[in-house]
């Protein structure tokens, strides 16, 4: 599938993935921004501005963007990360001229203080909506915990206090700053003309302003390596998460990181399978690796019967201590391998699966990567490689939280009850 | 392009489809065995899920630990649903791994160990998953409708009941099995870069000589009432309305289906709840509404969660919308429901899985696939006209409202 990269004057970059045979073409415009890059006074600005991206522009009004994108039958959305915004469309080869028109035209959003005031209401319904889901909540209130005062730990929707106090003129203002040419990644993927498509995004993006790029505040960090419980008297069942360090997104070791976190913790045939959910112990459990511009973690999770909670959780705790003490085995990382390849090779059948993959390359491993590539990194990794991520991101040295109906629980260390 | 679809009708009753793909280098599965949570003992409800987790804990020649890490080795990703007339096993991988997987799912299938010594771990495994339930309001309020909107059994969950779980021993999880587990009106469909002919002679001497039907029929308790209130302390008020729609196969089906998608379609964001409710209002999040069917019936369900103070405005204008439908429907808004269709068949096609369900789904519903173009014909076929003559013999009343909140709803 060949693979083509333009880089407009003012700065925005341009890469695309062509697939003739693909019966559809995915778009997606990746701004280079997120909750991290907030000040606390701008505390879900990001996530809000996402909204307000569809919200119109000087041609279109609300409802006029999502009509002219129901028109040509796209599929269509934006998320907003700890560090990127993403907006994204799928449509027929036939339709991309379109697609582009109006994912380029909502990207100069007009932030009207009428659909702003409209809009604070639905991210405040939002944030609502995850309140009252305990295992959101709870990876949401571990991941504070974990990160802390570091930039990843801010919260990407805000509180429903932050957002009625932010004002349009500080969206603005953040919208100036991050939303420049050089920050904003366009990529296309599946079955479309390069030279045109470059022509289209040249067309109306080519007078974006420029403006400084990059994020202050990017470290690795341990975490807080805090203890705690969240009683929540409605909730049913234990929602635990521990969090312990891993390699960032650049690093070579990342490869490993995602075998390693599906051998513990992938919903089949892992360590926490077998030690929680065969014997019926937890209802959920899960182990996997999360990676950001210089730092990565690792987040194990499982929500159980409040009663069995401190069983469980030692249970997790002599998991992690075991791996750490002992690595996995090669059987168990071929099996893990296994899994993964056959993910990769059906995430990238679709053009909007190979729309995220080639974005995030581009983005964290600062260039192109074939479906071929990803298949022989996961290939070639090594036992020793998967030691080598023990060694530098111990796993038995996690932050926990456990948010649900008990008051109290004992700290599988010994230490740090409440 | 037009894709390659092959059925086969065993003896036995069981049929397999297959579409081959050749843009792809993965293959989906989709065993659909007419042993959902409808099925299950009244007074074992749970059943069905018991059995499912049972199902892949050793099977032929395999015990559990060995049958899973085989499973992983050839990169299956897999699932295991109880809906509420079928059990559904499913799974995917690269292409070349799809005979090794099917050779395991025909033990799994026919020659499950079900052991007794695994039956209190699966028991406590779906007890947590009912009081999971209580954790994820959203699927509280959805189960809790179909309670009032269907008699028993058609109102089963297939998460069952504690009691029910409770009554379940290794006997009855064995004859559930022998009773319902039979060739006859059992579905397997495979889309991927497959072969037909190797692919069929392989399921052949897998299921060829599985035997048995069973009497499905279903007795129908009575009909319960039809409004409820389930008070709870929660940030947000969940909201349900259904009412009476027609199934497919109905003549009216497709116009059923272009009055849902006027309110609420698929992926699309201009249809009317989504920008009266959401974008006008800001009264919430999440607005919805689809279309749920059974082969004998069906119901529009609509569904909103919105901050507790402006639930009743929400239910109000919920309602309100549903029934303004009947005073008119836009060009424009068929307009976008085509488009939306077409790409959506389109898109299908670059998905195994996608393709995998939506065969053996036609087959269940209509003993026959229907192609793009006749599908896309009938969508096209939709005017307004054809909409409005359809609400006027099906016109949205009669409502089902189930909420959940800290204070009942006005309705």
């Amino acid at each position: 599938m060949p693979f083509h990269s333009h880089l407009l004057a003012n700065g925005l970059q341009i890469v695309g993935e062509t697939s003739p045979s693909a019966r559809s073409a995915a778009l997606g415009f990746f701004v280079r921004t997120g909750a991290r890059d907030e000040t606390p006074e701008e505390c879900g600005v990001t996530h809000f501005l996402e909204h307000m991206v569809f919200k119109g522009t000087p041609r279109r009004t609300a409802l006029d963007v999502n009509r002219d994108f129901d028109r040509i039958g796209a599929d269509y959305n934006a998320f907003t990360s700890e560090e990127n915004t993403v907006f994204h469309a799928a449509v027929l080869p036939e339709y991309l001229p379109q697609a582009v028109d109006i994912l380029a035209d909502i990207l100069r959003p007009s932030l009207r203080d009428d659909d702003f005031n409209m809009e604070k209401k639905v991210i405040i319904e939002e944030i609502g909506m995850y309140e009252d889901q305990p295992m959101w909540s709870a990876y949401d209130h571990a991941k504070r915990l974990y990160f802390a005062e570091h930039k990843l730990g801010n919260s990407i929707l805000g509180t429903p206090a932050s957002i009625t106090a932010l004002t349009r003129d500080q969206m603005h203002g953040y919208f100036q700053r991050r939303y420049v040419a050089p920050n904003i990644l366009v990529v296309a993927a599946g079955n479309f003309d390069w030279p045109r498509f470059v022509d289209l995004v040249e067309k109306h993006c080519g007078h974006w302003q420029q403006g400084a790029i990059g994020r202050g505040g990017v470290s690795e960090t341990r975490g807080s390596g805090r203890f705690e419980v969240m009683t929540k008297d409605k909730v049913m069942q234990e929602h635990v998460f521990l969090i312990s360090p891993g390699p960032p997104a650049d690093s070579p070791l990342r490869y490993a990181a995602d075998l390693l976190g599906m051998a513990i913790g992938d919903d089949s045939g892992s360590r926490l399978y077998w030690a929680l959910i065969d014997p019926g112990l937890a209802d959920s459990a899960d182990c996997s690796f999360h990676e950001y511009e210089g730092a990565g973690a690792f987040y194990t999770s499982f929500s159980c019967q409040p009663e069995q909670s401190e069983e469980t959780l030692e249970l997790v705790a002599e998991v992690l201590r075991d791996v750490q003490a002992n690595s996995i085995s090669e059987e168990e990382l071929n099996q893990a391998r296994s899994k993964v390849l056959s993910r990769v090779v059906r995430g990238s059948e679709r053009p909007k699966g190979r729309l995220m993959a080639v974005g995030m390359n581009w983005i964290y491993q600062h260039g192109y990567r074939t479906v071929d590539d990803e298949l022989r990194a996961f290939e070639s990794v090594t036992l020793s490689a998967i030691r080598e991520v023990l060694e530098r991101y111990p796993l038995d040295r996690a932050t926990t939280l456990a948010l649900g109906p008990l008051a109290q629980l004992t700290s599988p260390q010994g230490n740090g009850s409440r | 392009m037009q894709p390659q679809i092959n059925q086969h009708t065993f003896a036995n009753g069981l049929t397999l489809l297959a579409e081959r793909m050749e843009h792809v280098r993965s293959a989906a599965f989709n065993f659909l065995v007419p042993a959902g949570c409808a099925f299950d003992p009244p007074d074992q409800l749970g059943m069905g899920t018991v059995l499912a987790d049972l199902l892949t804990r050793g099977a032929g020649p395999r015990d559990s630990r060995q049958l899973t890490f085989d499973l992983d080795n050839l990169g299956l990703d897999r699932g295991e649903g109880v809906g509420l007339m079928h059990m559904h096993l499913w799974g995917a991988t690269v292409a070349r791994n799809l005979p090794a997987a099917l050779e395991i799912y025909a033990d799994i299938l026919r020659r499950p160990h079900l052991p007794d010594d695994e039956l209190e771990a699966v028991q406590a495994l779906a007890y947590q998953d009912l009081r999971s339930l209580e954790d994820e309001p959203r699927s509280k309020v959805s189960v809790t409708l179909r309670k009032h909107l269907y008699p028993s059994p058609l109102s089963n969950d297939r998460r069952g009941t504690a009691e029910g779980i409770a009554k379940i021993t290794s006997d009855a999880v064995r004859r559930h099995h022998q009773r319902w587990f039979k060739s006859d009106g059992a579905i397997l469909s495979v889309a991927g870069n497959i072969e037909w002919q190797p692919l069929r002679d392989q399921i052949e001497r897998l299921f060829g000589d599985w035997q048995g039907s069973a009497d499905r029929t279903l007795s129908f308790g009575t009909q319960p009432p039809r409004r409820a209130h389930l008070a709870k302390d929660l940030e947000q008020t969940q909201i349900t309305v259904a009412y009476p729609s027609v199934p497919i196969g109905h003549p009216d089906y497709y116009s059923a289906l272009g009055a849902v998608y006027v309110l609420s379609s698929p992926g699309g964001m201009s249809s009317r709840l989504f920008t009266e409710i959401r974008e006008k209002r800001g009264l919430c999040y999440t607005v919805s509404a689809g279309h749920d069917m059974l082969k004998d019936r069906a119901n529009v369900i609509a569904y909103a969660g919105t901050t507790n103070e402006r639930a009743q405005e929400t239910l109000d204008v919920l309602l309100a919308e549903l029934c303004r439908l009947q005073e008119g429907i836009e060009v424009e808004e068929v307009e976008r429901i085509q488009a939306g269709i077409k790409s959506g068949l389109i898109m299908q096609q670059e998905s195994t899985r996608s393709r995998a369900s939506f065969l053996a789904s036609d087959w269940y519903y209509l003993s026959r696939v229907r192609s793009h173009e006749e599908i896309q014909s009938a969508i096209d076929g939709l005017s307004p006209s054809i909409i409005l003559d359809h609400l006027r013999r099906y016109p949205p009343g009669d409502f089902v409202i189930v909420t959940l909140g800290p204070k009942a709803l006005k309705c």
